[in-house]
């Protein structure tokens, strides 16, 4: 139906027939996920081990227990327990899925975690980075090998508000594409000075048959009569 | 239909549609409390197909995206498997795992288990080698620990019953770690693994061969033959798993490597849940049975053979037939 997207969008077909979009994440996001993930881990066996400590030889046990749950269970529980989101992840905005866009299960997150270690040689994650920025999803070798996909979590963006403008109909039909733009033309000119929106604009002057300098003001109106009275 | 219209018509229905998402993912309400929730999920695909074939602006379409991928994600879950059929896993999957993958489970097990007889050979026949192996301070720790003048046992002299508690944790964090290295270490062309196999072979079979040659052997191979029918068992395993990555990457067959990494890291992934298995209950006899001085060491010997002979049994014959107990 769409043609292949320019960035990095990664398109899923659902059962249902619709395609969705995930935005796979970069190298940057994810190493600063890491860092504030290692963090956490470190504040809290810090804070666990000193009483931990005091309790003598059992104390010594529980903490070795602990330190082998942090240092190889942490991310599988989150990931599997919290919608695919380790608290570090959580703070960037970032998830795990698998490639289907589903969530993803004991299995696929253990494979991910633990061939973690190849990732890391031979020093400071640098297979990781390599496959990762090779990768057109940036996936490094875990997610390789597990078939996962680290993506942005979206949230729903604030509506901008279309200018006023007096409605109106094109005595000619518009293809999707182009409905589109226009109705992204006029919901994004908040965002633009207003030079820019007058260069935009003045680039479909011809076929609008206005002068240059009302073309925005027309093209607004289209915008307004697309989407119907509000 | 314009999409104003479009929207304030649906609008409610969108909303409610969030509503239960959220619910779902905070883990509120159970999946199977909402009965109209597969309903609701399709009718919101169909406005999703509706709005994107009628050109409707993208802060209609985007958010709509984003519910449809949130109901996806809620609709379509991998049943994980590892809770629900630990029994079947255990008494008929991963043998039968073990028995289809003898090849790599046969490599791994000749180059862990000869190096390791190879090198207690070499060092009981050339004392000094132990030097060139394993550092003089961990020598001395190991003579250490094993001195048949001791009472209990294990990494101290004598220990209590917390001690017991501490050792099993530091095992259970040492000896699963080195299961998960050995694996790991797969994915580069299973080199990692044959690696770490080797390596541990030496260090374990030089130990063994320098106490025995100096005269602690009573001591030691009472102590190691009960739960190492489990712990070298599983390193083995970690190791036969490893190199099956690896060998998905070597030789994928008429799949990309890619996708025959992925099933091979599913079937080894299965194996390894097998291997922490094995540990943890290496483990416990390791903290608690083997560090015991009460037991005459004949016994120890006895429930050693024994426990070999379970472990082998185990991986050769339990859930020969279809109809295992499931």
């Amino acid at each position: 139906m769409q043609s292949a997207p320019l960035d990095t969008r990664y398109q899923i077909e659902t059962p249902e027939g619709i395609d969705l979009p995930l935005r796979p994440a970069g190298l940057l996001p994810r190493a600063l996920a890491f860092a504030f993930d290692l963090g956490v881990r470190g504040l809290a066996m810090g804070i666990l081990l000193v009483p931990l400590a005091l309790l003598g030889n059992i104390g010594i046990g529980l903490g070795s227990l602990l330190l082998f749950l942090v240092s190889w269970w942490y991310m599988v529980l989150f990931e599997v327990l919290n919608q695919g989101c380790s608290p570090g992840k959580q703070v960037m905005g970032l998830r795990v899925v698998q490639d289907d866009g589903t969530p993803i299960g004991w299995s696929a997150s253990l494979i991910r975690n633990l061939l973690r270690f190849v990732d890391m040689l031979p020093f400071g994650y640098f297979f990781g980075a390599v496959s990762c920025l090779q990768h057109p999803h940036f996936k490094r070798l875990g997610d390789l090998a597990a078939g996962t996909l680290v993506i942005y979590r979206q949230q729903p963006a604030a509506r901008p508000k279309i200018p006023q403008a007096a409605p109106l109909g094109l005595p000619f039909t518009l293809e999707l594409n182009e409905q589109r733009a226009i109705l992204g033309f006029a919901e994004r000119q908040g965002e633009l000075s207003a030079e820019r929106v007058h260069e935009l604009a003045s680039i479909l002057a011809m076929p609008l048959q206005v002068p240059a300098a009302r073309a925005a003001e027309q093209l607004n109106g289209v915008a307004r009569g697309l989407l119907g009275p509000t | 239909m314009k999409q104003s219209l479009f929207e304030s018509r649906h609008q409610p229905q969108w909303q409610a549609f969030a509503e239960q998402l959220k619910q779902l993912e905070q883990g509120k309400r159970k999946a199977g409390d909402m009965a109209d929730f597969p309903h609701q999920y399709r009718r919101l695909c169909q406005h999703l197909a509706l709005a994107q074939e009628r050109g409707y602006s993208s802060y209609l379409v985007d958010p709509l995206q984003q519910l449809a991928l949130r109901g996806h994600q809620q609709l379509y879950r991998h049943r994980s498997r590892l809770t629900a059929n630990i029994l079947s896993f255990v008494l008929a999957d991963f043998p039968r795992l073990v028995r289809e993958q003898w090849r790599f489970v046969l490599i791994a097990g000749l180059l862990f288990f000869g190096s390791l007889v190879v090198v207690a050979l070499l060092v009981y026949l050339f004392p000094e080698l132990v030097y060139s192996i394993v550092s003089p301070q961990q020598v001395a720790e190991m003579q250490g620990m094993y001195d048949p003048e001791a009472s209990r046992l294990g990494r101290l002299a004598d220990r209590a019953a917390s001690e017991d508690w501490m050792m099993f944790g530091y095992y259970v964090m040492h000896n699963i770690g080195i299961a998960f290295q050995t694996f790991a270490a797969g994915l580069l062309f299973g080199l990692g693994s044959v690696f770490f196999l080797i390596y541990n072979g030496l260090i374990i079979g030089a130990i063994s061969g320098h106490l025995t040659e100096i005269g602690y052997g009573q001591t030691f191979w009472s102590f190691v033959i009960g739960h190492g029918a489990f712990e070298l068992t599983a390193i083995a395993l970690a190791g036969a798993a490893g190199l099956q990555l690896g060998w998905a990457l070597i030789a994928p067959g008429r799949l990309t490597r890619a996708e025959s990494l992925r099933l091979a890291a599913r079937k080894s992934m299965q194996m390894l849940c097998g291997v922490m298995l094995l540990l943890l209950i290496a483990a416990f006899i390791e903290a608690y049975w083997s560090s015991s001085t009460t037991t005459a060491a004949w016994i120890k010997y006895l429930v050693g053979a024994v426990l070999w002979l379970l472990v082998a049994a185990y991986l050769t014959l339990t859930g020969r037939t279809r109809h295992a107990p499931e």
